[in-house]
């Protein structure tokens, strides 16, 4: 019974052959994140533009917590690599393995917008509100975007989890564990770019 | 149960035509350390005067630190050419229309 | 009327039908009506897609027409008093936006989603779904949009709504709001539509068909679904950072708290530039099948016409600027982007010379098809001419602004995109609904158009030259001047012309009335033409093709039919469309699985206008759509895109396998 249901299981794409021989849910998953370079692009660009345009409220030096920050963003890299031995699990089959690092995954990155909670709480609190200033406008809302990117990304790993769990997935589960793998590392690589330019480089 | 599904696995690999993964779990780790690594350096920017080489060396890490990412982690480096199109080329515009607009704002001037 | 097959379960075709009522998961039971109008509400068949796509965006090409009439009678005479100032500009900012986002952009859709599949071989496009979510998504931004006119205003900032006119101090009514958020929804469409499409036409071509044997048509809107793809994020950028000041107060584009209006120039024509290459290739992709086909001669330097659409489809990327040459750039700026949009003038005049080769030698006839295809040529090529002069920058610095702009844009959108557009009717009309379009009211819907369209935006050249600016709502006799260039004179002129143009469209409309009335039928390849789209029935069945070509040329279609002598050289037929049909059909293939209708899609697209209502109005609204919107994400992700083996039932014994394809 288990020959039957893993053999449905390769024909993902009813068995079809594409004319370029890759995956179309693959092909999709890129060009998407082809197209969040430009969404994120004019996000950075939008913030480099306003950072130093404090009009009222604290500067960028004031509020940011490098030490902090940079644990958060340690945590976020770590759960990349999760994401990829989950991916490697999912493809060896082992629905345990892939389980058990999709949730760590899960919970590194809710520990990552935890983080990211805290300190806009701590900045709120300094006087850096959404409305204060440009640098306030233009930093929350760059952040703010990538923090609901990778709680989104949270949503579908823990979905995913309890789908494998009750091994009800519709189409190929190495895949989509793949996919929503690939769509996780691009949200931690936008964030490599935002810690250098934000936080480590200063105004 | 693990029995059956590892048999089925030899057995699926032959389906399978993402199998052929050149990184082994160890792979990854190693990626992974080197990762952590130059983020200790880009951290230490912040408490070590690196004079001159600051932005140079904040820049090429986190050029490097991406590339990483998405050749080995994403896996792009190994699989067909054509998603290297379709990530590269958006980001490659992207870069080029935001660096230009900025550059008329005179972001870059010194 | 077209008769759908549904297969006995013993020989001929067998098509498993859509799911009949089960526990699928996701939660509903899925739908399973053929006829009716359920069948086009949860319908996921491109074919049917691209006519509701091809309808509403004929709507709101009346909708954005009345919109322009009344600004032309508004400009008729001196101090006009037929609309006041503050709804001149919302008429002039929604008659751009409904003609731009939805008139020809859903329309290209809709020759995009009916006709890409067909010319590829394919059967559907590779997320029927998503497909359905586009239009759904389309259709909801658009109402949601228009709302605006009965809640306290539409949008009055222009279409490309510059700050700070688009702020909440000088646009205090809502109407920017359902601007800025309807244009969102329309985005995610245009978004998930470029996916679809790219990944169909990269991953579902039939066996044979390299890229450089795909059809002109389907190559240049995959260019056009890469532009898509790459610039709608740019202005759901600026888009954001205008909801956010005039919903949350942020102060993007607030001078007093530092910002940069350039910001929002710069980030609406990084997406708007592209944007018109988005509009203009679907058009110039139409007119690449009908010249051929009418000249009875193939296309002239194909490689040359696919590869200056990709040159200008990334060139278009280095120009945006140019609509911002007044705008205090600086010299080196403005000098930049002056040369670039000279160098864009290249690949679009490859293309001109490209079809007029074709033309040239070629045993013409004159359809109505080939009278819209030439006039594209002719009138795009006076409105590129006028763009070159802005490309000057010094030139435009006096142009920009002025009624100059507004002849050359209307040149080539309306002479180009919309003339592209009516072209493509007349030709696919009877493979989409089995009936050809009236050819002589059809040439004289042309001429009115043509007649009216240069009367109306050829007076313009003179009008903006003479300092007649933009966005004006009223000129008065002692502005008018005096002469033969006098502004009176010939804003009079541009009104009536307007009236004529609207009396071309009547003719349209008229045609399609008649045509729907009457009962001949179209022969199966009236216009002898080239491509796999043609070797179908009219309309096509559901399944498309009963058995996938295998492709060995470029014009596939054209090769099944003329055979070369390898002596003479000449092409003598070997067989009919029909001919070519019936062997298909006895050998069609056994076992053809189709997509299954489905709630989610439209279910999906009901949450957006929800969340925006409460954006403008009750943030708890907003979120109670956002949550079924995650909801209804679940649904359609849980739900298989293809009912499983054990729902289809076949045909009860002794019951008809006979059912009527739906009437248009």
């Amino acid at each position: 019974m288990s020959d039957v249901a893993v053999h449905e299981a390769d024909h993902g794409t009813h068995g079809h052959t594409t004319t370029t021989g890759l995956s179309n849910n693959k092909v999709a998953m890129w060009l998407f994140l082809g197209s969040e370079c430009l969404l994120f692009g004019g996000l950075i660009s939008t913030y480099m533009l306003y950072r130093g345009r404090v009009s009222e409220g604290p500067r960028p030096g004031n509020v940011f917590d490098i030490p902090f920050t940079s644990v958060s963003s340690f945590i976020l890299l770590m759960s990349s690599l999760t994401m990829v031995l989950a991916v490697s699990a999912a493809q060896n089959r082992d629905d345990r393995g892939t389980t058990l690092w999709l949730t760590i995954t899960a919970l590194l990155g809710a520990t990552f917008v935890g983080g990211q909670v805290y300190e806009f709480t701590a900045m709120y609190n300094e006087g850096l509100g959404f409305t204060t200033s440009l640098f306030g406008s233009s930093f929350y809302t760059l952040t703010g975007f990538h923090g609901v990117h990778v709680t989104v990304g949270i949503i579908m790993l823990m979905s995913l989890v309890g789908i494998i769990k009750r091994s009800t997935i519709p189409g190929d589960k190495a895949e989509v564990v793949e996919l929503i793998g690939l769509y996780w590392h691009f949200v931690d690589v936008i964030w490599i770019i935002i810690f250098t330019l934000v936080y480590l480089i200063p105004a | 149960m693990t029995a059956a599904t590892e048999t089925h696995s030899e057995h699926d690999h032959s389906h399978d035509d993402h199998a052929q993964h050149g990184m082994s779990n160890a792979g990854y780790i190693r990626i992974a350390i080197i990762l952590a690594a130059m983020t200790a350096l880009e951290v230490s920017t912040y408490y070590v005067d690196f004079g001159a080489l600051f932005m140079p060396v904040l820049l090429v890490l986190m050029v490097v630190k991406f590339f990483i990412v998405v050749s080995y982690f994403m896996h792009l480096k190994f699989d067909n050419k054509l998603f290297s199109f379709c990530f590269y080329a958006g980001l490659f515009l992207a870069v080029m229309v935001y660096v230009i607009a900025l550059a008329t704002f005179k972001f870059f001037a010194a | 009327m077209a008769i759908i097959e549904r297969p006995a379960t013993a020989g001929g075709v067998e098509i498993t039908p859509p799911a009949t009522p089960s526990r699928a998961q996701g939660g509903f039971k899925r739908p399973v009506s053929t006829t009716g109008w359920k069948s086009w509400l949860f319908t996921v068949d491109h074919k049917k897609l691209g006519i509701m796509y091809g309808v509403m965006a004929m709507f709101f090409f009346i909708v954005g027409g009345i919109e322009a009439v009344l600004i032309r009678l508004q400009l008729a005479a001196p101090e006009g008093k037929v609309l006041s100032a503050s709804v001149y500009n919302q008429m002039f900012t929604m008659h751009a936006t409904t003609m731009v986002f939805l008139f020809v952009m859903p329309m290209a859709a809709a020759f995009a989603n009916y006709f890409i599949p067909l010319q590829i071989g394919a059967r559907d496009v590779a997320f029927p779904r998503m497909n359905a979510f586009g239009f759904w998504c389309v259709l909801g931004g658009g109402i949601f949009i228009n709302l605006s006119w009965f809640l306290g205003g539409a949008a009055d900032g222009g279409w490309f709504m510059y700050a700070p006119n688009s702020g909440p101090i000088f646009s205090p009514s809502h109407g920017v709001d359902f601007w800025t958020l309807g244009l969102q929804i329309t985005g995610i469409a245009s978004l998930t539509g470029a996916i679809n499409l790219i990944v169909t036409v990269l991953n579902m071509r039939a066996p044979g068909m390299s890229l450089m044997k795909m059809p002109v048509f389907t190559w240049l809107q995959l260019v056009v679904q890469f532009l898509l793809l790459f610039a709608v994020p740019v202005i759901t950028v600026a888009l954001f950072l205008l909801s956010f000041q005039r919903n949350f107060g942020a102060t993007f584009f607030d001078v007093s708290a530092g910002a940069d209006p350039l910001l929002w120039q710069h980030l609406f024509w990084i997406f708007g530039h592209p944007e018109v290459y988005i509009l203009i290739l679907p058009s110039f992709g139409i007119i690449s099948e009908v010249l051929p086909v009418f000249a009875k001669k193939p296309l002239f330097g194909y490689p040359f016409v696919v590869f200056s659409g990709a040159a200008i489809g990334f060139v278009g990327w280095g120009v945006w600027a140019h609509h911002m040459f007044a705008s205090g750039l600086g010299p080196v700026s403005v000098a930049v982007f002056s040369i670039s949009t000279m160098a864009i003038a290249i690949p679009t005049g490859v293309k001109i010379v490209n079809w007029t080769l074709t033309l040239w030698g070629g045993k013409l006839r004159f359809t109505a098809a080939m009278h819209f295809a030439i006039g594209l040529i002719v009138l795009f090529t006076i409105g590129g001419l006028s763009g070159v002069t802005h490309s000057v920058a010094p030139s435009d610095t006096q142009q920009t602004d002025t009624y100059y702009i507004v002849a050359h844009f209307h040149y080539v959108l309306f002479g180009g995109a919309v003339f592209g557009l009516f072209s493509g009717f007349y030709y696919w009309w009877p493979k989409m609904f089995g009936k050809t379009l009236n050819e002589k009211l059809g040439k004289a819907n042309f001429w009115m158009m043509v007649i009216g369209m240069n009367m109306t935006f050829g007076p313009m050249h003179i009008l903006g030259l003479q300092g007649q600016p933009r966005r004006m709502y009223q000129w008065t006799e002692a502005r008018a001047g005096e002469g033969f260039f006098n502004l009176a004179f010939w804003n009079q002129v541009a009104s009536v012309g307007s009236i004529i143009l609207a009396v071309g469209v009547l003719l349209f409309i008229i045609n399609v009335v008649k045509t729907a009335r009457s009962k001949e039928l179209a022969p199966l390849d009236p216009w002898d033409s080239r491509t796999l789209e043609w070797m179908t029935s009219s309309p096509p069945k559901e399944h498309n093709f009963d058995v996938i070509p295998t492709v060995h040329h470029l014009d596939e279609f054209f090769h099944r039919k003329y055979q070369q002598d390898p002596v003479t050289h000449e092409y003598k037929q070997i067989a009919t469309a029909e001919e070519i049909l019936a062997d298909q059909e006895a050998h069609a293939d056994k076992h053809i699985h189709m997509p299954s209708p489905s709630y989610w899609p439209i279910v999906l697209a009901a949450t957006l206008p929800i969340i925006t209502t409460g954006v403008i109005y009750s943030i708890p609204v907003a979120i109670v759509g956002g949550i079924f919107l995650v909801l209804a994400m679940f649904g359609w992700a849980l739900e298989p895109s293809t009912a499983p083996e054990t729902d289809f039932d076949p045909p009860a014994a002794g019951e008809s396998t006979k059912e009527l394809a739906p009437l248009v």
